[in-house]
């Protein structure tokens, strides 16, 4: 008797993602299986409850989550895996995703659709019948089909295929109960007779062969056995125990290489196979009734990505946002300020009142309470305005065409362009940014994506950015926030400019190589839903950066309020720090508060301003920052000059990542030289550019 | 008759018909994956700004591919 785990091919250390445990021998564990785009997160989200992220692009979701859906009484648990196209194996994770189905204990399998482009996605369907038969074909997006006026014959592709097909919108939560029904239908009777994938016959002769020796498993799973058997170059030797095995094994492999000469040749006829069969089931099944439906999409994307208008809008598209988030984030956040310098007022007389010593209420109020003030009102208001714009972007498809746009750029550069796509995400956390570089295959452009993702401004960042914008470089002509937008906007080029500057220096130096193959599939514009949009993005966002900065700011905002007026001697440890970098930081156009704020600012870059704010409160005559005026009269005071604006914020687009990032990439490139390289990166980066502009705008004063 | 010509000298708006992969390795199985394989239609829809990748419909998808991937798929007219 051969027992299961022998019956494993390739090492399946991959799978330790996708380690689920039953907690009641009664659950079960549903696969959520499909190419990408289709719209499985929406289909998981609507099933369990829980908020993935879902947009409208190939790659969003890269690793796997899980969550519980009752139906019936009945637990099942669900889990999402990324899209991928085949489970042939190309990268890592769609190897991971493959022994997932093949030999995680899993229950059944959902296999979603896309009803607009059903063909391709039987082709998928039909290997993943070849490793088990309790498959439910989820045909999802039937409300764009329908649009497009494409028909299909649900009850002929359930013959055909033999396995239940259930069609959802899945946007709409149509149809998902009957997925739900027809999931426990499944289990309590499973398909006898489900599509069995067959090659010439050659090939069949070989697979039945070998698929003798393994008649205690059943049929489905012994002719899967027998054919990745016959894929492999060698024989493994897992497999030796069995009697006779190699020698049929040797026999049949030396057939097929008379018949098929390279291994090439006979993958070939396996996927040729694969996709003519869907095809054939395809054109039974389907019937298109307008021809011209995507006129509307061309449109767009003439202009989106047409050779004189598509780079001239991305830009405009971009500066708009920025412009709406500068104006947006500017009344709100004046609001907050004195909101927060009201309560604090008042946090200081209830603290007084109830008899605690000065020093303790000047270290809760000055210290903590201040600190997290600041951050809710400066950093709050543009992040709440930003993410939804940018999720809009996103939902409508415009990400893809992004990285259409700019991969010629990626290429010279010796990278890849679903490079864009990592940066966007870059925008909202670098450490999702770095997670997201997994969209990425060869692994050379995926670390060269890892390497430079901090590049971009995360939102611990941008709102930096934009104080200190509106700080130094408002003016006061009505066009103002127009200028600031612009400056946003010029920050950011610069960024991305910077990407592909080491990008291209990394592909001449460590991580030489050739650029590789590209496919992204750019998806049809959709509709955002922009009320969900609205609450997601501001609730999550908002919950978020509250908790974050209550988690990291009020211990920081402790640690510093204790740095700046603990004195040794006759300083402050703050000003033993900062003295003691003063002069390096004066090379470079900063000062050691500066450079002291960015360094205590590991942990999270959102505290930044607020370290600078206090350290040179502490110092200086002032009393209170709470708004942006007072705040600039700090700076001014302390020898702020536009010089030093700008290097802080080139200093603030170009240091190490924040310490979460660092980790994320420690684990996403298993390497702690490479978390390294990437922290000196773009500190290197910075230091070299403050050092320029600092020396230049000394020509000149 | 030869007629056969590369994917990327495909004009937009036109559509041929595969006849010939000459990539291999990895990009042979991608463009496999997405349907890409002995006689599939494949129209040319879209040029990105640089006029590399192009966009093609394969088998009801859009999917931009780079010159350098486009021009190993030999086409018949
Ligand atoms: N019109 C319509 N749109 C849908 C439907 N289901 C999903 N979408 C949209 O399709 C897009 C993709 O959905 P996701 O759930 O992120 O797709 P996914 O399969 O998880 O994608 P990856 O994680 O990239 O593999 C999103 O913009 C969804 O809003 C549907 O039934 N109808
Ligand atoms: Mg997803």
């Amino acid at each position: 008797m051969i027992t299961a785990p022998l019956l494993q091919l390739n090492n399946t250390s991959a799978l330790e993602d996708y380690n689920i445990k039953k907690e009641h021998p009664t659950d079960c564990i549903i696969a959520l299986a499909g190419n990408p785009n289709v719209g499985k997160s929406t289909v998981f989200n609507a099933l369990t409850g829980m908020h993935q992220h879902t947009g409208n692009w190939p790659g969003k979701t890269v690793t796997n989550a899980r969550g519980i859906c009752s139906h019936h009484g009945k637990k099942y648990i669900l889990v999402d895996i990324p899209g991928t196209y085949s489970l042939l194996s190309h990268s890592k994770e769609e190897e991971a995703a493959r022994d997932f189905l093949c030999y995680g204990n899993i229950d059944a399998v959902i296999a979603v659709c896309d009803a607009t482009c059903l063909e391709r996605n039987l082709n998928l369907v039909l290997q993943i019948l070849e490793i088990t038969p309790k498959v439910v074909v989820c045909i999802n997006l039937m409300d764009e089909a329908k649009k497009k006026k494409i028909d299909i014959d649900q009850e002929k592709l359930s013959t055909l295929l033999g396995v239940p097909v259930v069609t959802t919108s899945a946007k709409r939560k149509a149809g998902l109960t009957k997925l739900m029904d027809t999931v426990e239908q499944l289990l309590s009777s499973p398909p006898t007779r489900a599509y069995c994938v067959t090659y010439p016959q050659p090939i069949e002769s070989a697979i039945s062969s070998l698929a003798t020796y393994f008649q205690e498993e059943n049929k489905t799973t012994a002719r899967r056995t027998a054919k990745q058997l016959l894929e492999q170059n060698e024989f493994p030797k897992e497999f030796s125990q069995i009697e006779n095995l190699e020698n049929t094994w040797n026999h049949e492999k030396e057939l097929l290489n008379e018949q098929y000469q390279t291994k090439e040749a006979f993958q070939d006829v396996i996927v040729s196979s694969l996709v003519k069969q869907a095809e054939k089931i395809g054109k039974a099944v389907l019937h298109f009734g307008n021809e011209a439906y995507e006129t509307r999409d061309r449109k767009i994307d003439r202009l989106l990505t047409g050779k004189l208008t598509g780079i001239p809008l991305m830009l405009l598209l971009f500066a708009g946002i920025f412009w709406l988030t500068i104006t947006g984030a500017n009344y709100p956040s004046q609001m907050l300020s004195q909101l927060f310098t009201f309560l604090e007022k008042l946090f200081y007389a209830g603290c007084v009142h109830i008899g605690l010593p000065t020093w303790v209420c000047e270290m809760l109020c000055s210290g903590i309470f201040r600190v997290v003030g600041w951050i809710v009102s400066v950093m709050l208001p543009p992040m709440a305005i930003f993410f939804p714009l940018f999720t809009l972007l996103e939902d409508l498809g415009y990400l893809p065409r992004i990285a259409f746009n700019m991969d010629k750029a990626f290429q010279s550069c010796k990278a890849c362009g679903k490079q864009a796509l990592t940066m966007c995400m870059g925008f909202g956390c670098n450490a999702a940014g770095v997670v997201g570089c997994r969209i990425i295959d060869s692994p050379r452009e995926r670390l060269i994506a890892v390497l430079t993702n901090s590049f971009v401004p995360c939102n611990g960042r941008f709102p930096t950015l934009i104080a200190l914008i509106t700080i130094f470089f408002a003016g006061s002509s009505p066009y103002s926030s127009l200028w600031q937008a612009l400056y946003l906007t010029l920050a950011v080029a610069l960024g991305v400019l910077m990407t592909f500057l080491v990008s291209r220096f990394l592909s001449k130096t460590i991580l030489r190589g050739h650029p590789s193959s590209f496919a992204l599939e750019l998806p049809p514009y959709r509709k955002p839903n922009i009320g969900k949009i609205l609450i997601r993005s501001v609730f999550d966002r908002t919950l978020y950066v509250l908790g974050r900065a209550l988690a990291v700011a009020a211990p920081a905002g402790l640690v510093l309020w204790l740095c700046a007026n603990v004195q040794i001697g006759s300083q402050t440890i703050l000003t033993y720090i900062s003295q003691f970098l003063n002069p390096f930081a004066g090379w470079v156009g900063l000062d050691g508060v500066i450079l002291t704020a960015f360094l205590l600012g590991l942990p999270a870059n959102e505290i930044v301003v607020p370290i600078m704010l206090m350290a040179y409160l502490s110092k200086g005559s002032l009393e209170e920052a709470s708004s942006l005026l007072q705040m600039k009269a700090v700076f001014l005071e302390n020898g702020w000059t536009q010089i030093t604006a700008i290097c802080t914020m080139v200093f603030c687009l170009f240091h190490w990542p924040c310490s979460t990032t660092l980790l994320t990439i420690k684990k996403e490139t298993k390497s702690s030289k490479w978390m390294i390289v990437s922290a000196l990166l773009p500190a290197l980066v910075g230091l070299i550019l403050c050092f320029l502009i600092h020396s230049v705008s000394r020509l000149f004063y | 008759m030869n007629l056969e010509f590369p994917l990327s000298q495909l004009p937009v708006g036109q559509s041929a018909t595969v006849c010939q992969l000459q990539t291999s390795g990895s990009m042979r199985r991608r463009l496999q994956d997405l349907g890409i394989i002995h006689g599939t239609k494949i129209e040319c829809v879209l040029k990105s700004p640089a006029g590399d990748p192009v966009a093609y419909r394969i088998r009801g998808a859009l999917i931009a591919l780079r010159k350098s991937d486009s021009k190993t798929i030999l086409m018949n007219p």
